[in-house]
């Protein structure tokens, strides 16, 4: 089923083969491999020097590769310029040509590539009325909000024309709630547009909102690449686990045997649960997310309990965060916004093994 | 009978009528003394040190604008008593050095044409180059860019003579364009690290978003990056006319004597030994000499502090 999601189906709109990337003896990308469908959204994502923002350069063409290939529509253009990709980008600072006015940062590109003058005035047109920017053409971009100056960043790729899109974490520069309604626009806008996306993020929200697929990388490498689903339910190992979700996983190291988890606490059956091979045996980590452990009247119904002690509530209104100790393990629920758990008190709390984590305890990958 | 409790509680509301007392009142910016000693001390300093600097040319105002028999009275800080241009006409127009008695005209009007074409050319050359530098990496940029910058450590008086030779080589020695080029590969290591901050100061999307855009080395330069720069190009003009019009060593050296540039000549007319020495001409004569500079320096002050900040940003 990973092999299945690795490689898209039909003719891949991208695809990145085997990619070298070092700047003098720092190797930042190592034989990277990725195809991406025709009209896919995929999202990269990673903490900050993890190589995603190196890896949509590289697909950019704004950095020399040290070896690999890029494939764009079927056509090599490993060696080819930025601007015979066929590719548009987006930048997180927005990158707008300050002494220009929105419709010369529009028509720049399309100048340069000498299309003629009727076809700018028609694709400024098309673009503006698509992103909504009409009445400020013939503004500068010092005179423009962040989200309009991000809406101009995005016209400027929509105009030429492309079949790829890229995104440097366009979003990360505006505050929280414009940040929430671009992101929203975005979606709409592919939706709308049906083009190719290579979207690079730090912020999970994002990439879980937006993506068909996501590409979770650390260290140059891809970690896990699938749907936003698979990535949040069946973590690959336990970077992945611990990287996505918000607060993060609980994790519990213990030994499987028989198909059962335990560790000095606890006593865990792990019926239901899909393990990816034969079931394994030796020393493992369970992860539980905090969404998944259930409380009150639900515990009866959850195939294993245990009693914790709560060491600190942070009600956040939606819903509210519990620390809690289980034996001499910090443990993090998240309980309703409504219920009201006061620190010292103890409860019992329900646990699903078919919706937990199990992982290698030496390589962390998933068992 | 003595009661703690309420002697505690006396206490503390004493205290608290003190404090009433002393700051309760407080509200919005703290008053600030005008008389205060810092200040004493800081416009203090100010005053002196500019009287300092603006006496010397009080008194060459003052003095250029007198009769030599007033200057001889020896009143050097008078008023003149009778004010005259007639020094400045001659300092321009009949000053003698050597056999030309023409003045310093000969001079201005060779300075202007050295001047133009140097601050031209090496502003030209170094701005690409500087942005050649931050944008453009090649291997090697780096150490280029070092070995540059090392030309503006090396004292000018050991590259003199190698400068001759290699002036007379080519055929260029003693004219006019020999001087020019001079001037332009001198400002050079300064003028290319000015524009190599500067540039490199400037978002890199901007320029990875030109490229995109399909924009090549020459349009990025000219619709993008140039019209941003406007500072820096006026700080390296400034530098430039000032440092050209006040050169004194390439102008003598590099030129003939029919050629030579304003401050060559104003040295000859100031320490010309024969006759009397015509002090308020010689002053009259200086002001001319410096009028370009200080008129430079009034016109495009506020740009050359936004530009000289601009550059300094980042290295």
């Amino acid at each position: 089923m990973n092999d299945m999601s690795q490689t898209a189906t039909g003719n891949p709109s991208v695809s990145i083969q085997d990619l070298d990337l070092s700047f003098g003896a720092v190797k930042v990308l190592q034989g990277l491999n990725l195809d991406i469908a025709e009209g896919e959204f995929l999202v990269l994502l990673g903490s900050s020097g993890c190589g995603k923002s190196t890896l949509l350069n590289c697909i950019a063409g704004l950095l020399d590769v040290s070896d690999g290939q890029i494939w764009i529509k079927g056509k090599n253009v490993t060696w080819a310029e930025p601007s015979d990709r066929g590719i548009g980008m987006v930048f997180q600072s927005y990158a707008l040509y300050p002494q220009m006015t929105v419709k010369g940062n529009l028509s720049f590109g399309l100048k340069n590539a000498r299309v003629p003058k009727d076809e700018i005035e028609r694709r400024v047109a098309r673009a503006a009325e698509v992103l909504q920017i009409e009445p400020l053409l013939d503004r500068k971009p010092g005179a423009l909000s962040g989200g309009q100056r991000q809406r101009v960043a995005i016209g400027r790729a929509l105009v030429r024309d492309v079949d790829v899109f890229l995104f440097d974490e366009p979003l990360s520069n505006l505050d929280a709630k414009l940040r929430a309604d671009l992101r929203v626009e975005l979606k709409r806008l592919h939706n709308q547009l049906q083009n190719t996306m290579i979207y690079v993020t730090h912020d999970q929200v994002e990439a879980m909102t937006l993506a068909d697929r996501i590409a979770i990388m650390k260290g140059g490498e891809i970690m896990q690449l699938g749907s936003p689903d698979e990535i949040y339910n069946r973590p690959r190992n336990r970077y992945v686990a611990d990287f996505i979700g918000s607060p993060s996983m609980n994790f519990m190291d213990g030994h499987l045997e028989n198909g059962v988890f335990s560790t000095d606490e606890l006593r865990m059956p792990m019926d239901g649960y899909e393990f990816t091979a034969r079931q394994p045996g030796g020393p493992a980590i369970l992860g539980i997310r905090p969404e998944h452990v259930v409380t009150g009247e639900l515990v009866s119904g959850a195939p294993v309990q245990h009693e914790v002690t709560v060491d600190l509530v942070e009600p956040m209104g939606s819903d509210t965060l519990v620390w809690a100790k289980l034996g001499e393990q910090i443990f993090r629920i998240r309980m309703d916004g409504q219920s009201r758990v006061k620190p010292g008190e103890t409860m019992v709390i329900g646990l699903d093994p078919s919706r937990a984590s199990l992982f290698d305890a030496g390589t962390e990958d998933r068992l | 009978m003595a009661n703690p409790a309420t002697l505690g509680a006396t206490g503390a509301a004493m205290d608290a009528s003190r404090g009433q007392m002393s700051s309760d009142h407080h509200r919005g910016p703290r008053p600030k003394k005008a008389l205060s000693r810092r200040n004493i001390m800081l416009y203090g300093v100010l005053i002196v040190v500019s009287l300092y600097y603006l006496l010397p040319l009080y008194v060459m105002i003052v003095t250029s604008l007198k009769g030599m028999p007033e200057i001889r009275m020896g009143n050097v800080f008078g008023p003149p008593l009778e004010v005259t241009f007639e020094p400045w006409a001659k300092a321009w127009s009949q000053a003698c050095t050597g056999i030309n008695c023409d003045g310093l005209s000969r001079g201005f009007f060779n300075s202007v044409q050295i001047l133009i074409p140097s601050v031209l050319m090496s502003i030209a050359v170094a701005s690409v180059s500087g942005y050649a530098l931050s944008m453009w990496k090649f291997r090697g940029s780096e150490v280029f860019f070092t070995i540059l910058l090392m030309g503006a450590f090396i004292p000018y008086q050991v590259m003199i003579y190698p400068v001759v030779l290699l002036l007379r080589n080519m055929g260029l020695f003693g004219s006019l364009s020999g001087l020019v080029l001079v001037h332009t590969v001198f400002g050079m290591p300064i003028l290319v690290l000015l524009f190599r901050n500067y540039f490199a100061s400037l978002p890199v999307e901007l320029f990875k978003a030109a490229r995109v855009d399909g924009a090549g080395f020459w349009q990025i330069f000219f619709r993008i990056m140039a019209p941003m720069s406007l500072p820096i190009f006026v700080v390296a003009m400034i530098l430039q006319v000032t440092g050209i019009w006040n050169d004194f060593l390439f102008g003598v050296i590099y030129t003939r004597p029919d050629q030579y540039p304003m401050t060559v000549q104003l040295n000859n007319i100031v320490n010309s030994v024969q006759g009397v020495k015509e002090y308020n001409v010689n002053m009259a004569a200086t002001l001319l000499t410096g009028l370009v500079p200080l008129t430079v320096y009034f016109v495009s002050g506020k740009l050359f502090v936004r530009g000289i900040a601009a550059g300094a940003v980042k290295g």
